[in-house]
């Protein structure tokens, strides 16, 4: 109960504070520039200053906290991945020449490859097909709605439901895992499913795609709506079956939400890290780039210049992607 | 899909049923956790949840407790009792060592060394006698019983209490709804200045912003981890800190809230807006009278993202708080009791059912509003 109480002083606290901040400092610019009862060529100044300066009391804060978390870090980063483990004496390429002669690595590389091929192809061609299928029945929004659940499930949760899945009983135990006890059912022998290597991966894989199917199924599901009704029906006028409907029509015409989809899950892909956190930590050749990273920063200490040089080959798997996003914005901008 | 009359029916019917089936693909392993975490926990851990509602054959092994003083009856020394908590199981098989745990039906009596004797009943009740007084350790007992299904919330009392969840359930709520309502508040301001204020670099800006949307969070951990302990050098208060956290996972919010929010501000129509400036309202007036109830819907929707994202966490979670009880987080216990408890399915399915309740009910609440984010954020 004390702990809730003062928990609750410290949420009000930090909340009233960010307030405070947006609601003092343009009352202060109000009053040092009053912008009433004043001759007017005083007021016509005091608005000109008030507008210089008052985007800057609204961007502030924002831009301070882009720069202090995103910004500088970036930078720093490549400054340390040049640098030894403390971060304090300059190595050169040391790090980017062990990154490349270390076997993790590729390991993590290679499983990284299989992750962002595998997840966002698959969460996006299930989201499409249950899009496509849920629209044309009545229940259609529950269906949905069930599918989309996953998607407030925490990673480490989602970990925990799916081990509990792939859970092994040595001998003759009845199996509790439902997987195995499929398997028995069905006269096999029970595995350890996420201790077999390669395919111990694509078991870790189907989690992200149970939770990531939801968000691609309910974005082609909204675009799939947006399509004319009128194209459909020429295509049936004009002879078109299911099939060639959907992909000669439906699909075209959402190329650039199918596009979008796949490289928001990605992006998510490349920073996957809870899920084999939770599962194996990386044992059993399921080691991926983001939870290599995590360890290096903590192993024995913390090794700042190689979880530096891993955080750095992260980085460049977004930027095509970065830059794609870029140039899309600035055309709709112009657009305007 | 558009068909034929004829084949109609017959498709109609398979979409029905695939959807179906995928629901319950979908649904099964959330379903399966939260069935398994009302279970009895030896039940538990001896059959599959699909069983739950079915009696279960268990063998279970009990150890009889030494009276003392002893028991004499009939010139002998007796130990008496009932292997059960609950009365409703029953025992089909015994015996006394677990090389041969079933050997006698229930109602027999073995004869085990020293002259002594065991029987044990199908409802359980036990009797060892023996011409000496009982010594050392108590005699174990191997029974195959048939238990009837019983579900319990002992499970979550157990892990709301001794495994300090309730504790850290404070701790995921005291750095969740800072976290969500600082960055709407910064985001917001930002948003209008982007969207209505003229001011040099707005553009510039604009495109950082939509930049940071996809840098990864691994990039600024290191130099944040060492930038922390610095500051909490510098100042003495540790680098640990409630603090450290919100503003953390504020900022890591910020750019998808400055793109949803901008998106949807820019989107208001310019003549209020205008009419409200000839009118002398300076854009702090406007902004807090005019666009911020406007723009509900956008907040709604991005808070809920922002709500359910920091309450998932784990890596922020793990590299900016403590490890102690009053800074540990849900996710963070989850992990911890993974690796302490990994074998404790009761344990691990009751945690990991509190964790994911106040996400599930803010889903199912909103989902309206979390669904029209999700399109405003990405359908273009």
């Amino acid at each position: 109960m004390a702990q809730l109480f003062s928990a609750l002083l410290v949420m009000c606290i930090g909340v009233l504070g960010c307030a405070a901040y947006f609601y003092g400092s343009n009352l202060l610019l109000d009053l040092c520039f009053p912008a009433k009862n004043r001759p007017y060529d005083v007021i016509a100044k005091n608005l000109r200053v008030c507008n210089v300066i008052r985007p800057w009391l609204f961007v502030g804060p924002a831009v301070l906290a882009l720069g202090f978390y995103f910004i500088f870090p970036v930078l720093d980063s490549i400054r340390l991945s040049f640098f030894d483990r403390t971060g304090k004496e300059f190595v050169g390429f040391y790090n980017y020449a062990w990154l490349f002669a270390s076997a993790e690595f590729f390991e993590s590389f290679k499983n990284n490859m299989l992750w962002l091929i595998v997840v966002p192809t698959l969460s996006t061609f299930f989201g499409l097909v249950i899009a496509t299928m849920t629209d044309r029945i009545w229940w259609g929004n529950i269906a949905k709605s069930f599918i989309f659940m996953p998607m407030a499930i925490s990673f480490i949760g989602a970990s925990i439901i799916w081990k509990f899945i792939y859970d092994f009983r040595n001998g003759d135990d009845s199996q509790i895992g439902l997987l195995n006890a499929v398997v028995v059912f069905f006269g096999g022998e029970p595995v350890a499913w996420i201790t077999v290597p390669f395919w111990n991966s694509f078991f870790l894989m189907v989690i992200l795609i149970w939770i990531q199917t939801g968000f691609a199924m309910v974005i082609l599901s909204a675009a799939l709506r947006g399509i004319p009704e009128e194209t459909l029906e020429a295509a049936v006028l004009d002879g078109a079956n299911g099939v060639q409907i959907f992909f000669r029509i439906m699909v075209p015409q959402i190329w650039g939400t199918i596009a979008v989809v796949w490289t928001t899950i990605t992006i998510l892909v490349l920073k996957v890290f809870d899920i084999v956190l939770a599962m194996t930590n990386g044992q059993w050749n399921t080691q991926v780039l983001a939870n290599q990273m995590f360890d290096w920063m903590f192993r024995g200490g913390g090794d700042s210049g190689r979880g530096a040089v891993i955080a750095i080959v992260i980085m460049l798997l977004v930027v095509p992607i970065m830059v794609w996003n870029i140039r899309r914005t600035n055309a709709e901008m112009e657009g305007r | 899909m558009i068909t034929l009359p004829h084949k109609r029916s017959l498709l109609t019917w398979l979409v029905h049923l695939s959807v179906l089936f995928l629901v319950i693909v979908w649904t099964i392993p959330t379903a399966g956790l939260f069935v398994s975490s009302i279970r009895d926990k030896d039940q538990l851990s001896s059959s599959g949840w699909w069983t739950a509602l079915s009696t279960s054959e268990q063998r279970i092994v009990y150890r009889a407790g030494i009276p003392n003083p002893p028991l004499l009856e009939n010139g002998e020394y007796i130990i008496r009792g009932n292997l059960f908590d609950n009365a409703e199981a029953v025992v089909s098989h015994f015996g006394f060592t677990s090389l041969k745990p079933d050997v006698f039906l229930a109602g027999d009596e073995a004869s085990l060394s020293k002259g002594r004797t065991l029987t044990v009943k199908d409802n359980g009740d036990y009797l060892i006698t023996s011409p000496e007084v009982f010594q050392g350790r108590g005699q174990r007992i191997f029974y195959t019983a048939q238990i009837p299904p019983r579900f319990t919330l002992e499970n979550y009392q157990e892990v709301l209490s001794s495994e300090g969840l309730g504790k850290s359930f404070i701790n995921s709520l005291t750095v969740t709804i800072p976290s969500t309502v600082i960055p709407i508040l910064m985001a917001a301001f930002a948003a209008y200045a982007l969207a209505w204020m003229r001011f040099p670099g707005r553009a510039l800006l604009m495109v950082t912003v939509v930049g940071l949307l996809v840098v990864p969070l691994q990039m600024s951990l290191i130099p944040l981890l060492k930038a922390y302990n610095l500051i909490g050098e510098t100042f003495g208060v540790g680098s640990k800190t409630y603090i450290g956290v919100w503003l953390a996972h504020t900022a890591f919010g910020l750019p998808l809230a400055i793109y949803l929010l901008r998106n949807y501000i820019a989107g208001l129509p310019r003549e209020i807006i205008e009419s409200a400036r000839v009118d002398g309202a300076s854009d702090f007036d406007i902004f807090r009278k005019i666009v911020l109830p406007l723009s509900f819907p956008a907040l709604a929707s991005f808070s809920i993202f922002q709500f359910l994202w920091v309450w998932n966490d784990l890596l922020i979670a793990m590299v900016f708080l403590g490890n102690n009880e009053d800074q540990l987080v849900l996710t963070g216990r989850l992990r911890e009791l993974l690796g302490s408890r990994g074998g404790n399915w009761e344990i691990l399915t009751a945690s990991a059912f509190v964790t994911i309740l106040v996400p599930l009910c803010v889903f199912f609440g909103l989902q309206r509003y979390l669904v029209r984010g999700l399109l405003s954020g990405s359908v273009k």
